[in-house]
């Protein structure tokens, strides 16, 4: 018994040579570390700090006034601007990311079947990324670069408002005002997902054709269930993309609070602010993370079910065997004592 | 036979069904005239803010007041790019962005790949928190951690130069970084590991190896992570404009990108002075737009097909 244990002890245990890599590797990945908990886990930890004072510059020094909630309530309470643009933000982000994530699988899936000029529209898709940051957009907005004006968006939201609550019929205005900036923002999106269309493996189509499917049973059985990772991949990246954003008022909302001059406002007010809406980007990435997760396929579920229905078994026979055994003891003691009787009184059965 | 008859023979409704729709082996012609219609549609909705971009900046003020012209100006203007580049200080600016740009770029290839060659080829204790952190520090939105850093480079005095954006990066934790050490992770787990045992077997040490064996294999990542950031960082305006130019002390450091935001501005202060031939009119912006851009949209012109395939190459979206 004790060896076994030796035995057992000794494989967890490292080796020096896994030691040594265990260093090696460490050391390759230092000054990642030093940088997370220089630039991150600390200002994030300062951050938190911050938002329950109110933080004053003076030629003195900066002055730290513990106000408890105050920047909360004064956020929600007097800043009228601030809980509008944030249910905007909600809005709008929920609905163009499905927007964008299908858009670009679309794309993608034209761009992957037998067409000529594949890599002229290849540069066409993936010119944005090149050329989008926040001033270029601003500008092209500004100047009605971004709308074709044979789409008539005023009738539409017209339209939407008539049965729609109002933030959501205007947001949905805008993103129809906004339709070519939206799709701008899917040109990495469009590779990710043609790569990963490319690396499915034909043979599964062959024998999809051969079964007889058609192509729309081979996109939803076969195209889709294998994509459905970077279909999660695609939308986290278009809420972080949508999320810092220069376009995003939100953003330039903080940072101006941050320099404003007046009393109430400074590092501490706009600290609780960046902090809700890092809440709302992450409960955002969570819902889409819930929606999109890797739910088990059929095959799996089957597979549980089946080893579920095993172990059963297994449990069932085990017990069978238990009680025959001290069933066979019983009667193993009741013929020591001679107790026990059988029919011709011999003893023996 | 009449001709009629042949007519009907020869177009049968099955012919022009699979004419038009294909079959299993071929596709239809219908299918076809749809996918490239739709691709050329959209091509052209996504191209409309460059064209339309392009033409107005080539507009005088008659072509602006015009109406009956829309797409080509009457005559090649360039007095707007001449203003707008006065304005906005093409040339230093340039340049200045090129730095902006290029150096925090060259430490994001150099650190990242360090990072992600150490989180795919070795094993370590904690090695699954740290992933988790590397991916939770990509979806924590950058303005929380915002207002405590810029005290930070404010009492370092790092505020207002190039530091501020090289610094960060130095650590793995510049723009994007955590994508960046995901694409090199990814890449160096294809890297058969048998490759690297051999050197150490012949005497390389584990930093040897990684640079005699793993640097080299690495080509198309290296150029991936090396374009993407480069045009990241170019892009990035409000980052540039808090750390690097310092938003109160406004240093020397900005780009063109900086500029374009307070194009209107520095316009005005010019044209009041008299330097400018132009008045502020929507064709000045968009050349100053134009002239923000051009940089990159050469660059991507030459290196189009590294863009378009890095992607596939590096193989971000995983075996």
């Amino acid at each position: 018994m004790s060896r076994e244990k030796r035995v057992k002890h000794a494989k967890v245990r490292l080796g020096k040579l896994e030691k040594r890599e265990a260093r090696a590797g460490f050391l390759f990945v230092l000054p990642w570390i030093i940088g997370v908990i220089l630039f991150m886990l600390y200002p994030l930890c300062q951050s938190f700090y911050y938002m329950w004072f109110n933080i004053r510059i003076t030629p003195l020094g900066t002055k730290f006034i513990y106000v408890g909630t105050g920047n909360f309530t004064q956020i929600w309470l007097e800043n009228p601007e601030f809980p509008q643009q944030i249910v905007t933000y909600l809005w709008q982000t929920i609905v163009e990311v499905p927007i964008i994530v299908v858009f670009a699988l679309m794309i993608a899936m034209m761009l992957n079947g037998k067409i000529r000029c594949k890599g002229f529209f290849r540069l066409i898709f993936f010119l944005p990324v090149i050329i989008v940051s926040g001033p270029v957009m601003n500008m092209l907005v500004g100047e009605g670069a971004a709308t074709i004006p044979a789409m008539n968006v005023q009738s539409i939201v017209a339209a939407l408002d008539s049965f729609l609550p109002g933030s959501l019929a205007s947001s949905i205005g805008e993103i129809f005002s906004n339709m070519i900036m939206i799709l701008w923002y899917s040109g990495v999106q469009i590779l990710i997902f043609l790569s990963a269309l490319q690396k499915i493996d034909s043979a599964l189509y062959e024998a999809a054709k051969i079964d007889g499917g058609s192509q729309w049973e081979c996109f939803w059985k076969i195209t889709l269930p294998t994509i459905k990772p970077m279909i999660m991949l695609n939308a986290v990246y278009s809420v972080i993309f949508l999320s810092s954003n220069e376009q995003n008022s939100l953003i330039n909302m903080i940072e101006s609070a941050m320099f404003s001059g007046t009393k109430e406002k400074g590092y501490g007010y706009a600290s609780a602010m960046a902090w809700m809406y890092s809440v709302i980007v992450a409960l955002i990435v969570l819902l889409f993370f819930l929606l999109l997760g890797s739910k088990k396929d059929i095959y799996d579920r089957q597979v549980k079910r089946h080893k579920r229905e095993m172990k059963k078994e297994a449990r069932t026979a085990k017990r069978i065997e238990r009680r025959g055994t001290r069933n066979a003891k019983k009667i193993e003691r009741a013929r020591k004592k001679r107790s026990y009787r059988t029919y011709d009184g011999s003893g023996d059965y | 036979m009449t001709a009629a008859e042949i007519i009907k023979k020869t177009f049968t409704k099955e012919k022009l069904h699979r004419f038009v729709f294909g079959s299993k082996e071929k596709e239809g012609a219908g299918k076809q005239l749809v996918v490239y219609g739709l691709l050329i549609c959209i091509g052209f909705v996504y191209l409309y803010p460059i064209l339309y971009m392009f033409s107005y900046s080539f507009m005088n003020r008659d072509d602006l007041l015009d109406s009956s012209v829309k797409w080509i100006p009457s005559t090649l203007y360039l007095q707007n790019y001449i203003d707008a580049a006065k304005s906005m200080d093409f040339w230093s600016s340039l340049l200045k962005g090129i730095v902006i740009a290029g150096l925090p770029t060259l430490c994001n290839v150099v650190i990242c790949m360090l990072v992600g060659y150490g989180f795919a080829r070795f094993e370590f204790k904690g090695k699954k928190i740290l992933m988790a952190l590397l991916i939770f520090s990509y979806i924590l939105p950058s303005q929380v951690t915002m207002i405590p850093t810029y005290v930070l480079y404010n009492d370092t005095g790092i505020l207002g130069t190039i530091w501020a954006f090289v610094l960060p990066a130095l650590f793995g934790n510049g723009l994007n970084a955590p994508i960046f050490i995901l694409i090199f992770y990814q890449f160096f787990r294809q890297v058969p590991k048998v490759l690297i045992e051999a050197a150490q077997i012949d005497g390389a040490g584990y930093f040897r190896s990684f640079v005699r064996i793993a640097v080299p294999s690495a080509g198309p990542a290296i150029l991936t992570v090396f374009l993407f950031s480069f045009v990241w960082y170019w892009n990035e305006s409000y980052l540039t404009e808090l750390y690097v130019q310092g938003l109160t002390t406004k240093s020397i450091w900005n780009n063109l990108v900086v500029q374009l935001k307070n194009f209107d501005m520095s316009f005005n202060t010019l044209a009041s002075v008299g330097d400018t031939a132009t008045s502020l009119n929507e064709s000045v912006r968009m050349a100053a737009t134009a002239l923000s851009i051009l940089p990159l949209l050469i660059m991507y012109f030459f290196l189009q097909k590294h863009f378009v395939e890095s992607i596939d190459r590096t193989g971000i979206t995983g075996e």
